[in-house]
């Protein structure tokens, strides 16, 4: 799997390098995923590539078989070995990277966590680039479900996994949403319910919600994998009029169940511009024309000034993007 | 012997009295459980399970495991996945033909390895389990086959027809599970399989061909999970080279366990091999009905294949108590 992975990756590389063969020594950036074959990170990896190609470094994309918690440490060791000046990293645990990272560092590579961030461990890490302020989420969805079903009725939320960090944020940032603002008053979350990311378990639990609120109306799926098997149910139950699904969603995948009419809309941001993002800031730091501190700010190409946050966050988008018939064709990702 | 005691010896009594005895349980918590629309989704729900199941009944029963079925899942699935999508002309049908080409291919290698060097099964199909799946990731480049290239034909079969509105796909399996028995049961070849694992060296002897009979059982292994494969891209819409497979030799060995085909070789029946598999299917779809919290679900699920087990193994030995106490 790591050869294969290095391999693939090398193809990559080297087609970086001959399209910047005019640059001495090419910056060498790497970016390892949470886990191979998951279409997210396929957007993520083509604002690297696209933005290395631009500013001429050298890219490649590596991920473990499986998003466990230590299953990225023998890239990482991989990577520090390689020499690379930059390691990106979207991180399958708050923790257990901790020493591994620190190495990095200690070589004088700088570590950037993107997608993803070290919560509560930020000192093991030079800056993180997310896509979104993450508290807007919750608020977010809870606005688009009630826009949905004009502000009344039981909903539920198809979660991932349980201890999945990011959505766990989320699910408590919908609650409190809920419960604090009047104008969410007669929404009432009935149920919460983990399908794990599998396409049969999500199934099950969407169907076992059917079944145990007969008068839901609203379904809210913040995982990519959750809401494509929600609306599948929908769509083969036929009963797109009366249950709601919306969620966090990529267009590539909910394409049809948009043009279908079984999904009217549903969120996400764009995982392209935190490739691409990386890319500008970590070239930036490198030849010092972007200080690394909080507070600063930088103009990077089609994203405008990005402003660093406290403990060093940047954020490629301020709100969440919403996708719908009219605009779901301009998104290839 | 009275026909009581009869019907009580036979292993698929006990798994059937499981299965009622499980649904009227969750049925008095959750009334929902006992309708048409929850029937539904059991049977949407055990389909790839059950066409493993057939092949891996079969190859339990020559006294081998075939533990490379979810990568060959992933790997045919995936080959199929790639035609659609970069070949959208072909007439979408052959996709049948190739996922189960190759996957009769892909359980053919794993009967060369095992019969021409003599290694055993168990350890060249963990080999397999691995190398299909690294395949499966090579050939894709680890990207995903999306939804929009899975033809809408296709996906249409897990979801309805034109009778009564049941999916082609329920049809499917149990036109597969009458053909496995007939093939097991009335069959020259089939009742070699048994002979064979019964007992080895008498099957030799008795002029079997052991070798022919163990590629057979893995081609048809193989070429079963090839069919799955392609009814994987139909049932979820998508093929994804992580994912699409991962962990269905697990569901496919224990529903074929509990049905009652022993690991030892010689012993299965296909209506055993179906009822464990609908048991696995009710479990799996009560267990989030009931409201139990992913957390648990896992270590429930597999207290339930251990204990259907042990209640399987009780009902035996006290019906041949009862008889040995008439006799």
């Amino acid at each position: 799997m790591l050869k294969k992975s290095i391999l693939i990756g090398l193809a990559f590389g080297l087609a970086t390098i001959v399209t910047g063969a005019f640059a001495q020594d090419p910056i060498k950036i790497v970016y390892i995923g949470k886990n191979t074959g998951n279409p997210y990170f396929d957007s993520i990896t083509g604002g690297f590539e696209d933005a290395c190609q631009v500013k001429g470094c050298d890219f490649l994309f590596v991920a473990p078989p499986t998003a466990e918690a230590t299953s990225q440490i023998p890239f990482i060791e991989a990577q520090i070995q390689r020499g690379v000046n930059v390691i990106g990293i979207a991180p399958n645990s708050p923790d257990a990277l901790n020493q591994v990272l620190d190495e990095a560092r200690a070589k004088g590579i700088l570590v950037l966590t993107v997608n993803g961030d070290l919560v509560g461990n930020e000192s093991h890490r030079d800056a993180t680039i997310l896509p979104v302020d993450f508290t807007k989420t919750g608020p977010n969805q809870v606005e688009l479900m009630g826009s949905m079903i004009n502000y009344e009725g039981d909903i539920a939320i198809l979660s991932a996994t349980t201890e999945a960090p990011d959505q766990n944020t989320w699910i408590a940032a919908m609650k409190d949403t809920l419960a604090n603002n009047p104008k969410y008053a007669n929404m009432h979350l009935v149920a919460t319910v983990y399908g794990d990311d599998q396409p049969e378990k999500s199934t099950t639990e969407m169907e076992a919600l059917l079944a145990n609120y007969p008068d839901l109306v609203g379904v809210i799926a913040p995982t990519t994998v959750g809401i494509a098997a929600a609306a599948q149910v929908v769509q083969s139950r036929m009963i797109a009029d009366k249950v709601h699904v919306t969620g966090l969603g990529l267009p590539s995948e909910m394409r049809d169940f948009v043009k279908d009419g079984t999904v009217s809309a549903f969120q996400l941001w764009s995982p392209y511009n935190e490739g691409w993002l990386a890319v500008h800031f970590a070239l930036g730091v490198l030849d010092g024309s972007i200080k690394n501190e909080v507070g600063g700010t930088f103009e990077v190409p089609n994203l405008g000034t990005i402003t660093i946050n406290d403990l060093n966050a940047m954020n490629t988008q301020a709100e969440l993007t919403t996708f719908d018939i009219n605009n779901i064709d301009d998104f290839n990702f | 012997m009275n026909t009581i005691s009869k019907i009580f010896l036979r292993r698929e009594a006990g798994i059937f009295v499981m299965i009622v005895l499980f649904c009227l349980a969750v049925g008095a918590f959750k009334p929902q459980f006992l309708t048409l629309q929850s029937l539904r989704i059991v049977l949407l729900l055990v389909p790839l399970i059950l066409i493993g199941a057939m092949g891996q009944m079969l190859v339990l029963v020559a006294r081998h495991v075939d533990l490379s079925i979810g990568s060959t899942l992933g790997f045919s699935a995936m080959v199929v996945g790639m035609m659609f999508k970069y070949y959208p002309e072909i007439w979408w049908p052959l996709g049948f033909l190739v996922a189960i080409g190759v996957g009769a291919g892909l359980g053919l290698f794993n009967g060369f390895l095992i019969t021409l060097f003599r290694l055993p099964a168990i350890i060249v199909t963990l080999g397999t389990l691995n190398l299909y799946r690294g395949l499966t990731y090579i050939i894709s480049n680890a990207k995903q086959i999306d939804r929009q290239y899975v033809p809408s034909e296709l996906k249409a079969m897990s979801q309805t027809s034109p009778i009564f509105g049941i999916p082609w796909i329920i049809f499917m399996i149990i036109a597969i599970a009458l053909l496995t028995y007939w093939f097991a049961m009335h069959t020259r070849v089939g009742r070699q399989i048994f002979a064979l694992g019964s007992n080895p060296v008498a099957a030799q002897l008795r002029g079997i061909n052991v070798s022919k009979i163990t590629l057979l059982v893995f081609a048809l292994s193989g070429a079963l999970a090839g069919l799955a494969g392609i009814m994987y891209a139909s049932r979820w819409g998508f093929v994804n080279p992580s994912n699409t497979g991962s962990g269905f030799e697990f569901q496919v060995i224990a529903a074929v366990v509990i049905g009652g085909v022993s690991i030892n070789g010689g012993v299965g029946t296909v209506l055993g091999t179906v009822l464990g598999v609908l048991l696995l299917g009710c479990v799996s779809s009560a267990l989030p009905l009931l409201g139990i919290p992913g957390t648990t679900q896992n270590a429930i699920y597999g207290a339930v294949i251990i204990i259907a087990l042990l209640i399987d193994r009780g009902v035996r030995q006290r019906a041949i108590k009862t008889i040995s106490a008439k006799a």
